[in-house]
Order: C-alpha cells, then structure tokens, then sequence
C-alpha cells in the first residue's frame, strides 16, 4: 500500500478542528487545557507564536501537543488527564498558542518532553518538534533524541521557565526558517 | 525505508513556491532523523464517545430552519495501514465549504452566500472493518488570493489519528474530473504518482436511491506495530 499524501490544513480549520476555541456552535474532542483541579502533577502553562521567515507571527496555525502524565504514562487509564491538546494561533491577539498543562515526568529514560505536531495554511505537510525542559539540565544532556541534534541548535527545542504571578510559565516560540529555525524531526 | 517512516516520495515537499505561502513558512533546514520511542509508538485515543448523534450527518448537524441546499453526497471509505490493515475505532474529521463555495469561518470573505442550515464540519469513528462514513452536500468550488484568477476545486479536508502519534494525517478529498485540479498548486504540490490517491470514486453501491450520490475514498496511514527503538 502507498501512504496517502499529506495535505494543507488551509486557513479554514477552525470550526472542523477546535469549534469551540473559535466559538463556534460544535464540540470539540481537545482545546488547549488539559488538566482540571485533580491532575496529578505540577500545572505549567505553554505558551509562543509561531513565527515565519520574515518573523511575523502566523495567525493561522495550529499546535498539537502530545504527552506523557506526571508519573510518565501514556494514556493513563486511571486519570482524567488525556495527554493530548489542540489550538488554534487565531484566538490570541498576539497569535500565541498557550495550552494549561502539566509537566510530564520522564519516559524511557528519556528527559521530560512533549511531542509537538505543527500544521498551517502553507504547510503542505505538518511538521514534527519536541519541547524540552529549561530546568532539566542534566536530564537533557543525557536525552538521546536531544543528542541527535547540533549543539547550536539545541536551544531551539527548550522552552524558557518563568515564574509568574500566574504560576509556571513555559515560553517556547516556533520559528519555522532561519538562523534561529527550531528543529523539525523526519519522525 | 522503515515501513514506519513517512514516505517522502509521495508527500508534498515544504517548499513548494507555487503556492506562494510555503515560501515563507517551509522549514529550510534538513530534518533530523528520529528514531521512535514510546513518545512515537503511542497517541490520543477517541472512541464511539467523542462522537454525537448527528456528527457524521452534515446534512443535520447545522440544521436551523430547513434542509440545507446543494448536492446531497455520501462520502465513505476505509482507513487502512501500510500493510492493508483496517484501522478500526479510529477518529475521523472533516470540513468543507458549503454547495455555493463558502465556509461559515470568520476569515472567509468569499461573495458567495452562506446557508444558515449548513455547518460544514463534522465527525466520525471508524467500524471494525476500518470503514467512516459521511452523509454530506457536495461543496462547491472557491477562489483564492494564490495568483490571479486562482480556484480550489472542490474539496473536504480530512484529519486522521490512526493507531499513534506518527500516524497523523491532514489531506484533503477531491471529486474524479475536476478541471480544476490541474491548476491547482495544493494538488499539484503533491508528486505526480501519488495524486490519484487524493481523488475519490463515483460509487454505485454507496449512493441512496432517490437521495444521494456516493463517493469512495480510502486512506492509508503508516504502520502500527511501531516497536521503540526498531531503527537503531
Ligand atoms: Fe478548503
């Protein structure tokens, strides 16, 4: 079998995807909070932009985000906590996408990470990065994916810690070309 | 090629400067080759109960005072993997412009009329032979600002899970015998020996008598027995 092609998510996703974030009049089956007052684990918040070659912030994009839980598992069966998250840049006035999370605990061995999946109109093909932690220094000089990537380019995959009236905040902005380009995987 | 891998020859590249958005949003950069761990081997799970009563209905799910208008079609087909396998209880959704070429999005500035009983999105779980099923209006054709005189054909977008992470698929579903799809540079993006995968199939057996056409489309997803590590 031949895998079928990849196409443009277009501009138009927002009523299909994340109706509810647009408020649209239609459920939707993941918004960008992803814990309630019961999830284990310390609540972060993520939060960039997407930003293209000319370092404009895309208003039309849309993040997923895919995680392990606090106790690093994947799709837990005994939680509330989904581990999956959508959103959309085009309800934030700076075209920020910001998800209410938790901060997963380490899988494999691995450092704690998210696995992140971007798609834009402009994108024929969605694009695969990873979000890593600023306060896991040694965790992530240790991650074997991390390791796979050139040390100068490294930091384009670790979101920022800031500690804010709001509580934790994780900064992380997608730059889709440059000399600050984030990396993407062949995944 | 691992049979886990995307299979580039048959995606769009990132750049491709005929549609002109790619130009500045296209990664310049090689990607880096990764090998899946359990972060790739797994992914969100949305059975029966992410889906309502009339989500794989469109010709419901918007109504507010009457049937909506256009061409009622039935859109189906069968989710598979690389090796033929049915994906079942797996989620699929989709959206598309209504019969005239306009999407109810905010965004869309298209002179042509909205239908107050037509939503245009909606959803749906795959059975145990992997098969979805759509009861839908055929949406019309639209321009767009890519170049002068510039049209989509007609279209629905699909957005797939499959069985983990990798498996993710956004595409779009063209009609057989579109004149449109020539010109087209979200189509023609895609290499020439797999752009017959995006266009369905007139199917007898799947239209209604006396209500509504069928189309087939099938999509094919990577693999699902992704074991971490495999690549090493
Ligand atoms: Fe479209």
């Amino acid at each position: 079998m031949t895998q079928t092609p990849s196409q443009t998510v277009g501009p138009y996703f927002a009523y299909g995807l994340s109706p509810q974030q647009y408020l649209y009049n239609h459920t939707s089956i993941a918004s960008g909070n992803l814990r309630t007052s019961s999830t284990q684990g310390e609540p972060i918040t993520i939060k960039g932009r997407v930003l293209d070659g000319q370092g404009n912030a895309i208003p039309d994009a849309m993040i997923e985000i895919w995680q392990a839980d606090a106790k690093g598992q994947y799709n837990p069966t005994d939680s509330d906590f989904k581990g999956f998250g959508r959103f959309g840049t085009g309800t934030d006035p700076e075209a920020q996408f910001i998800f209410q999370t938790i901060k997963p605990a380490s899988v494999d061995g691995q450092a704690p990470h998210i696995t992140v999946v971007v798609f834009m109109r402009g994108l024929l093909t969605h694009a695969y990065t990873r979000l890593y932690f600023s306060d896991e220094t040694t965790e992530n000089q240790k991650d074997i994916i991390l390791n796979t990537v050139p040390e100068e380019r490294k930091n384009t995959l670790i979101a920022q810690r800031q500690e804010t009236p709001e509580g934790i905040v994780y900064q992380w902005d997608i730059v889709m070309q440059g000399e600050q380009e984030t990396v993407f995987f062949d995944v | 090629m691992n049979h886990n891998q995307r299979d580039w020859e048959v995606h769009p590249p990132y750049l491709y400067p005929d549609y002109k958005s790619t130009v500045f949003r296209a990664p310049s950069k090689p990607l880096i080759p990764m090998k899946h761990t359990l972060s790739e081997s797994t992914g969100p799970v949305y059975g029966q109960d992410s889906v309502g009563q009339f989500d794989n209905d469109l010709t419901k799910n918007g109504i507010r005072n009457g049937e909506p208008l256009g061409e009622r079609i039935v859109v189906s087909g069968r989710i598979l993997d690389i090796d033929g396998r049915p994906i079942k209880n797996t989620l699929v959704e989709i959206w598309q412009a209504n019969a005239a070429g306009r999407y109810i999005h905010k965004v869309d500035q298209h002179n042509a009329p909205l239908d107050p009983n037509f939503f245009g999105g909606g959803r749906c779980v795959t059975d145990e032979n992997g098969r979805y099923t759509f009861m839908t209006i055929k949406p019309g054709a639209y321009p767009w600002g890519n170049h002068p005189n510039a049209w989509r054909p007609n279209h629905i977008h699909f957005s797939l899970f499959g069985s983990n992470i990798t498996n993710r698929l956004v595409t779009q579903m063209y009609f057989p015998g579109d004149p449109l799809l020539q010109y087209d540079p979200i189509y023609q993006g895609v290499p020439e020996k797999a752009r017959h995968l995006l266009v369905s199939q007139f199917d007898l057996s799947l239209t209604q008598p006396d209500f509504a056409l069928g189309y087939n489309f099938d999509i094919v997803l990577r693999g699902h027995n992704a074991t971490p590590f495999e690549n090493q």
